[in-house]
This record gives structure tokens, sequence and C-alpha cells, in this order.
């Protein structure tokens, strides 16, 4: 029997596995399962662990997905996570408040985090229940994006266009502690790492830009990362540097709702996976048959070859989208992903609901 | 001013300052600054909006240039306060998360379209209330970033209504161009997609108030 594990390797190979392999990146979904509050979940490994595995039983989704929230990485760095009872917790009041601090800026040690603690017991846990038969993936901010939630996207932006020295020591620091942070959770048994950088998408800056700064952070810090690695761009977009983004050695790039998957993959050109694209904010609405249709658009786009993951355009489904929508989508999966795709040619599926 | 709009356009998607402080300089030598700002900057904030909306420039080059305009802008009209004359009374603010980029970058826009807004920074939903109604407002731009946000504008609304005041309400952010019909959900009366459209938003309430 195919495994989770085995259908997304068949895929970043650029060859068609038995179906689309898709992951529904629920992670405060997990709190609904346990009946706790958002707070009350993420303050215990115990609790994801088991969040997580009743969502994957649920949804019967193709991996885990131990992200607890990005702001554990401020933590990491002396700052505070606020939570509201309905969404993500966020980062709070940034720990860089002027420019002059990253001339001391020193890189947290991973040991030393008790929320990061948490992320790699939990992910210890779930790599005894599952073993090689579900990809478990550990998540990282870039340490190109870091900054927004470090010093705020103001700062951080006219930091970036007035003082390449302080960005060259920030990059240096960030890239220190992500690669710790990245090492840590494949040893405790990830196989393989998100590197969320929406930053460094054409939605946040151009691509020159990107070219001076994003990449070569990129190229460096996925060199030292002992695993296979995927790039997300939280609804960023892609278009015109996806092959940019694939010279930095990630296997897979999680692109935006905004664009046309069709257009990225035959930009991609095989040499690198997309992750999409489904809109997580309008599918708190979707009827379940506007979740199917969504669904066999996107397979219908980007679904034939392999080289395609379905799932969600951000990283992390809302806390509103309902059970309902999520059980469409994963029903629709098995209703029009399975390979061979012969159906796409002829019908690619009503418009899309959004 | 034609050919002047597509060399601002140009230098400030360049983000590059000197070359579009000239162009603004011999717009300035055409026409007085009000006219300036009109036909000039007023429509090349609304050109970058719609550029970065369709991918073909990012959202750095945005906030530098709408820092540029500004800065123009107030060296050239060093008073363009419109709130001064007896027009609506209007606030900028963030709700409920610390992602303050959107307000920054639209209040940069609306002062360099000769438009002052009072800048509430960051507020919850209760204290907004409050000073909203204290304030007597008529214009209100509501910044969001999350999704959980965006839906707390409903709650301003609802609160403002249950104090008996129901002022002009715009939103803007990332959850409201994920889904085009969230604004109306939560009781806005406009939604602006890029930050320049919060130019004819402001003026169409400015100019027709309730």
């Amino acid at each position: 029997m195919t495994t989770s594990l085995d259908r997304v390797v068949t895929t970043l190979g650029h060859r068609e596995p038995d179906r689309v392999p898709v992951f529904l990146l629920t992670t405060m979904h997990g709190a609904k399962t346990l009946g706790l509050s958002i707070r009350d979940y993420f303050a215990r490994a115990e609790h994801v662990t088991e969040g997580q595995l009743r969502l994957l039983a649920r949804y019967r989704g193709d991996c885990l997905y131990p992200f607890f929230h990005a702001s554990l990485e401020v933590e990491a760095f002396g700052g505070e996570t606020m939570f509201i009872d309905d969404g993500p917790p966020n980062a709070g009041e940034p720990v860089v408040r002027d420019p002059s601090a990253i001339d001391t800026l020193e890189p947290p040690r991973v040991a030393d985090c008790p929320g990061l603690a948490r992320v790699l017991t939990t992910i210890a846990a779930l790599k005894a229940r599952v073993g090689d038969t579900v990809p478990i993936v550990g998540v990282v901010i870039s340490p190109f994006s870091l900054p927004v939630m470090q010093m705020g996207f103001e700062a951080y932006l006219d930091l970036l266009y007035n003082d390449p020295d302080r960005v060259a020591r920030l990059m240096a620091v960030n890239h220190a502690f992500c690669v710790e942070w990245a090492n840590a959770q494949l040893t405790a048994g990830a196989t393989g790492i998100c590197y969320f950088d929406p930053v460094s998408s054409i939605t946040c800056v151009p691509r020159a830009r990107y070219l001076e700064t994003g990449q070569p952070v990129a190229k460096r810090t996925l060199a030292r990362i002992a695993g296979p690695t995927a790039t997300h761009l939280a609804s960023g977009r892609a278009a015109g540097i996806v092959g940019d983004l694939a010279d930095t050695g990630t296997a897979v790039i999680g692109v935006s709702c905004h664009e046309d998957p069709a257009a990225l993959k035959a930009e991609a050109a095989g040499r690198v996976a997309l992750l999409g694209n489904l809109n997580g904010v309008a599918m708190r609405t979707w009827s379940p048959t506007e979740a199917e249709a969504e669904v066999k658009r996107v397979i219908a786009a980007a679904g034939s070859g392999g080289g395609f993951i379905l799932s969600d355009t951000h990283g992390e489904i809302p806390w509103q989208v309902p059970d309902e929508v999520l059980l469409a989508i994963r029903d629709a999966v098995d209703r029009w992903g399975c390979y061979p795709l012969d159906w796409v040619d002829g019908d690619r599926g009503p418009e899309p609901a959004s | 001013m034609v050919e002047l709009k597509t060399e601002l356009f140009d230098a400030l998607a360049s983000v590059d300052r000197l070359r579009a402080e000239t162009a603004f300089d011999r717009a300035l030598a055409e026409a007085p600054p009000l006219t300036v700002i009109e036909t000039l900057i007023v429509p090349v904030l609304a050109d970058l909006g719609e550029a970065w909306q369709e991918g073909r420039i990012a959202l750095s080059q945005i906030y530098i240039g709408a820092r540029v305009c500004e800065e123009m802008v107030a060296r050239a009209l060093p008073t363009p306060d419109r709130g001064q004359d007896g027009a609506p009374c209007g606030a900028i603010v963030v709700l409920c998360d610390y992602h303050m980029l959107g307000k920054r970058i639209v209040g940069s826009i609306l002062r360099a379209s000769g438009v002052a807004l009072r800048d509430y920074g960051r507020m919850e939903v209760d204290a907004l209330v409050d000073r909203v109604v204290a304030d007597r407002l008529d214009i209100l731009l509501i910044s969001t970033l999350m999704l959980p946000a965006a839906l707390k504008v409903r709650e301003v609304r609802d609160g403002l209504a249950r104090r008996g005041h129901r002022p002009r309400i715009a939103v803007g952010g990332a959850p409201f161009r994920f889904d085009p019909t969230l604004w109306q959900a939560v009781g806005a009366d406009a939604m602006g997609e890029t930050a320049a459209d919060a130019i004819p938003i402001v003026q169409r309430w400015t100019e027709s108030p309730r």
C-alpha cells in the first residue's frame, strides 16, 4: 500500500503517484478537536501531538504539521506572543525597537527556549507514532523574513534600503538561529523543513532586490539545513522568480491563490514542485460544491505529471474554516486527484468560486 | 504632465528619490502645488497601486514611493490639511494587531494627496468605539492584516451603532483582497484593494458628507 510519504516523495520527483498528495495545513483546528482554547492547546506538547494525530485521522491528509505559531521564534529573541480566541497567536511588540540594537543582537540557543522545546517534543512524539509513513513538516521563518516580526515591517524596509551593514549583521544572527532551529527539528524526527519566506516574494520586494538579499540568504541557509526544504511564500506571488527560488536548492514552492498554478508550473519546468493554492480566507464560506470545484480547478491546472501537492495558499488554514469544507476538499481529492488525470484535458471543471 | 507622470512613476518604482524630486520640481515650475498634487501625485500613486495589484511592482516600492511623495508634498505645501476647513473629520487605525505597514502607506498616500486624517495607531475594538464616538468621526479607515481582525470590523460597526453613531467605514488589508465580499459582510461602506484607493474614497466622502 502506498504511504503518504511514498506519495509525496514520488510527486517531488516529478512523477505521478497514485493520487495528488494533499497537505491540509491545520494548526488551530487541533484545539477544536480537543475542546481547548488556542492558548491552552499550544501550552503543552501532548495537546498538539494528540491534535495533529486526530486531524490526520479525520481529514486523511498526507502530512503532519506540528507548527505551533510563528511568534515562538520571536519569543526565542525575547519577544512575546499575543493570543486571541479565534485566530493564530501573533507576535507582540517588536523586540528590536531601534536599529542600533542589531549591533549587539545574538542568536538565541534553541535549548534555552521553552516554546521551541515543546515543538521538538511534539515532533519526536509524532515520529514515534507514524514512523516513516507520514511526512512530518517542521517550520522555520527565514532569516530574511523574521525581521518583520523582530522589528516591524516598516522599520525593516527602511533598514533594507538604507543600512546594508546592519542588514548583513541581522541576517548573520538570524541565519545562525534558523539553521540550528531547523536542524533541531530534523534531529527530533521532522521529515523536512518548510522555510517561510514571504518577504522574498515579488509581492514584497522586486526581483532585483530579492537577488541581492533574500536569495543569497536562502542559498546560505538552505545549504546548511540537513534535510529537504520547501519554501513557502505565505500567499506572496512567485511569478518571475520561480527559477530563482529553485536555485536556492528548495524542493517545493508554496504559491499564491492570486496566481495561475498552470503558469507557475510551466515556469518551474520540472526543477521545483508546487504547493497550493486554495484560498484559505474564501474557504471559510465555501459550500461542499464550491470546495469540490476549487479542488478540481487547481488539480486540472497543476496536477498532471506530479510535482504538485494540493494545499492552501498561506500555509495555515484559518480557524474559521468549518469541518465540512475540509472534509469536502479531501473527498474531492479522492474524486478528482487519482492518477492518471484522464479527465483533465476534456473537463477543467466549473469556474472557480473565488 | 503625461511625460512627468511616466518619469515620476519610473523614479518611484526604481526607488530613485533624486529623480522623483527632479520630476516633482519640474511640475512645480509649471503649475501651483495643488494642481501638481491633483494631476501628478494622485494619478501616479494610483498607478503604483494598480501595478502592485497586478504583480508588476512590490510592496517595498509602494512604501518608499509613498514616503517620498509625502515628503515632497510636505515641502511644497506645508499645511495640506483639508480637515481644518470644515470638511468631515476622519481617522485611520490598525485594528487588533501590530502590523502597521498598511496604515503607514495609506497615511503617507493621503498626506501626499493633500488629505490629513488623525492617526489612531493600534487599537482594540472597545477603545476604538469609545474614541470614534468621543471624536465624533465621520470617516474611519481600518487597516487589518489577519482574518480575525478583519472580522472584528463588524464588532466596531455594531458597537458604534449601539452608541447611535454611524461614521462611514472603509477597510483595507489582505483578508479583504482574498475575499472580495468580506468588507460588506463586516458592515463596511467601502474597501480599498490598494492603498491608493483610499484617495477617491475619502475624497468622495469628503465632498458628500452624510
